[in-house]
């Protein structure tokens, strides 16, 4: 391994130890541990939320995409952009209004039933998981790659560090652990993408030009079409992608770390625009490593195109470059796990643990103590089945994950703050017939089965046409929820009253 | 750093249904209504518009200039209109912010009931 490498990477190791060192120092209550007592400012909110959103997929993998897809790779640069929208205008500040540590919490707030916040934690914790072994699948294959380590090791490494900062620093190391990191890797994106266009005087058209010739696709490579051909597949991605962000568990939680709506909705701008810039810029880096490094170059590196960015850094900024690249990989990728790690273990500590065994009366030592046994247990649950999970395909994981979370999560939460006839019975059936639904149609799908071997999770025919069954699941979803809710005579109108009150005011009294 | 929810007696003294039927609250939800209800049309449509064109049909891939197509022009111009949409947004909860407390400071401090 390269000195310079391995520097870099005791680096980034070492600054997020002193972090956790001084979170651990400050972390005192319950609130501090799941939501840094609700004391980071709008700023450093913001830049969690793209830390935490950034994934090494966002990274690698659109950089990947573009590279070895054109136009089709830049679908999800926009799909999981635009989704900020749905978050600011539809749930950031409602469920910061509402809600105290969960998700549940919110749910909760009009409902009070432990059937509803049982559902709610079963949700969060299936897509925490799954998305979880996603995640440090990916990581100990690409830490393989970059630093030239055996998987398990790998895998370890950020097992143990994301155990470490989670268990001692709460969300507080959490919190800043991303802000680092979403700082780092926004320095990376403009640093290479000043590289790149510096080779065309600046001129965005030349660069167009260029690729045009730079790879097999030739003219074609500009259009959209090369990947996704499919019409209703490549709506439903979009879906999945614009719908499943305003579900997903660790980005819901990050509005429970400010102190107010206003301050929620301040951050989601900082979000914004950084993941905004963040999207744009996979462009120049994807066009960037088409041309420098080449597709058949990025494809033999990795096939899944993960190496197209640390492979372009190397092209035209040497080895340091290719060093920091890596290591900032490496910060993107446990700054994503911690935040999953601290989303799961409230689902079980919190809202399993505190609320329906405890029934709410658990003393601050006990929840105290069962948050940190939560994320021991899903550290260690996690790291296991990523080590077995090695030589599975894992890609369709990740789209599970967003499935549910648009399926099964965000039906429940726009109901809840928006829908006066609303009842308990619809949360159940809405959380249920969306994770069932998402569940069953994708281990149907392609991605689970592929009658090619090696391309899927097993060989055989898909029986559902999807990808990513969201245009099916996500109508499942809030039709369960509607019809749960008419089924059911029940209704509190006086109930709703003071949720809309208290969610449209932000009252708290 | 936000307040958890007080005792259930405090909640008891707030009416909520009479704040909720208040005009001045009222007046709140409908402008919120006005100003969400159709950015959120637009921009779902906006954003579907793009793999919609795309899969049914190639009209996007005529260039514009030198080799940027359209389809590339529509691309960047999704992230103009997010952070567009982003800046009316603040500008607008902020009214929505100074009524909401309006709300708060004169009926519920008050008691709902008053």
């Amino acid at each position: 391994m390269d000195p310079v490498v391995i520097v870099l990477f005791l680096a980034i190791v070492l600054l997020t130890l002193v972090i956790t060192y001084y979170a651990a120092k400050r972390t005192k209550s319950t609130g501090d541990f799941y939501t840094a007592g609700g004391g980071l400012t709008g700023w450093q909110n913001g830049l969690a939320i793209a830390g935490d959103y950034l994934s090494a997929a966002s990274f690698l993998g659109i950089a990947g995409a573009i590279a070895l897809n054109g136009f089709d790779g830049f679908f999800y640069s926009i799909g999981f952009l635009i989704a900020y929208l749905v978050v600011l205008l539809l749930v950031a500040e409602p469920l910061r209004n509402l809600g105290k540590y969960t998700l549940a919490d919110m749910i909760n707030s009009r409902f009070n039933a432990k059937r509803v916040r049982g559902a709610a934690a079963l949700s969060t914790i299936t897509i925490v998981l799954f998305y979880m072994i996603a995640q440090l699948v990916g990581a100990g294959a690409l830490i393989q790659l970059l630093f030239d380590i055996p998987y398990w090791i790998a895998v370890l490494i950020v097992g143990v560090m994301m155990t470490i900062y989670v268990l001692f620093g709460g969300m507080i190391a959490t919190s800043w652990v991303q802000i680092t990191k979403a700082v780092l890797l926004m320095a990376g994106m403009v640093i290479i993408s000043f590289i790149v266009l510096m080779k065309f005087n600046f001129n965005i058209g030349a660069m167009f030009s260029e690729v045009k010739t730079a790879t097999s696709h030739g003219a074609d490579y500009l259009n959209p079409g090369i990947k996704y051909d499919d019409p209703l597949g490549t709506i439903s991605l979009m879906l999945a992608l614009v719908l499943g962000t305003a579900g997903l568990p660790h980005i819901l939680m990050r509005f429970f770390t400010v102190k107010d709506a206003k301050t929620a909705r301040s951050s989601v701008i900082t979000a914004t625009w950084t993941i905004g810039i963040f999207y744009i810029l996979t462009l120049f880096l994807g066009f960037g490593a088409a041309i420098y490094v080449g597709q058949s170059e990025i494809l033999a590196a990795n096939p899944g195109g993960n190496m197209a960015a640390p492979l372009l850094a190397e092209a035209i900024g040497g080895n340091i470059l290719f060093a920091f690249i890596s290591a900032v990989a490496f910060a993107t990728i446990l700054a994503v796990v911690a935040g999953l790690v601290l989303s799961g273990a409230s689902a079980f500590a919190h809202d399993i643990y505190g609320e329906i065994i405890k029934k709410g009366k658990a003393s601050e030592r006990e929840q105290m103590l069962a948050a940190r046994y939560a994320a021991l247990g899903v550290s260690v649950l996690s790291i296991l089945l990523s080590l077995g999970a090695q030589y599975l395909n894992v890609a369709f994981l990740v789209s599970l994950a967003f499935c549910i979370a648009a399926s099964a999560n965000l039906p429940v939460i726009l109901y809840t703050v928006y829908w006066k006839r609303f009842n308990t019975s619809g949360a159940i059936w809405a959380l249920l017939s969306g994770l069932g639904s998402a569940l069953i149609l994708v281990s149907m799908s392609p991605s689970v089965f592929s009658p090619v071997e090696g391309a899927a999770l097993f060989v055989g025919n898909p029986i559902f046409p999807l990808d990513n069954p969201a245009l099916v699941s996500v109508p499942l979803g809030f039709l369960g929820g509607y019809f749960g809710t008419i089924f059911s005579k029940e209704y509190d109108f006086k109930k709703y009253a003071e949720v809309k009150v208290r969610a449209n005011t932000g009252y708290r009294g | 750093m936000a307040q958890p929810k007080l005792s259930s007696e405090k909640d008891n003294r707030v009416d909520f249904e009479r704040v909720e039927s208040s005009p001045q609250f009222k007046k709140l939800m409908e402008n919120k209504k006005k100003f969400i209800v159709p950015m959120t049309i637009f921009f779902l449509v906006f954003y579907f518009l793009l793999p919609i064109s795309t899969s049914y049909g190639t009209f996007l891939n005529t260039p514009v200039f030198g080799d940027i197509t359209w389809a590339w022009v529509f691309a960047v111009a999704q992230f103009v209109m997010t952070w567009v949409i982003c800046s009316i947004y603040v500008k607008k909860a902020n009214t929505f912010d100074k009524d909401a407390d309006q709300i708060v400071n004169e009926q519920i401090e008050k008691g709902g009931n008053a």
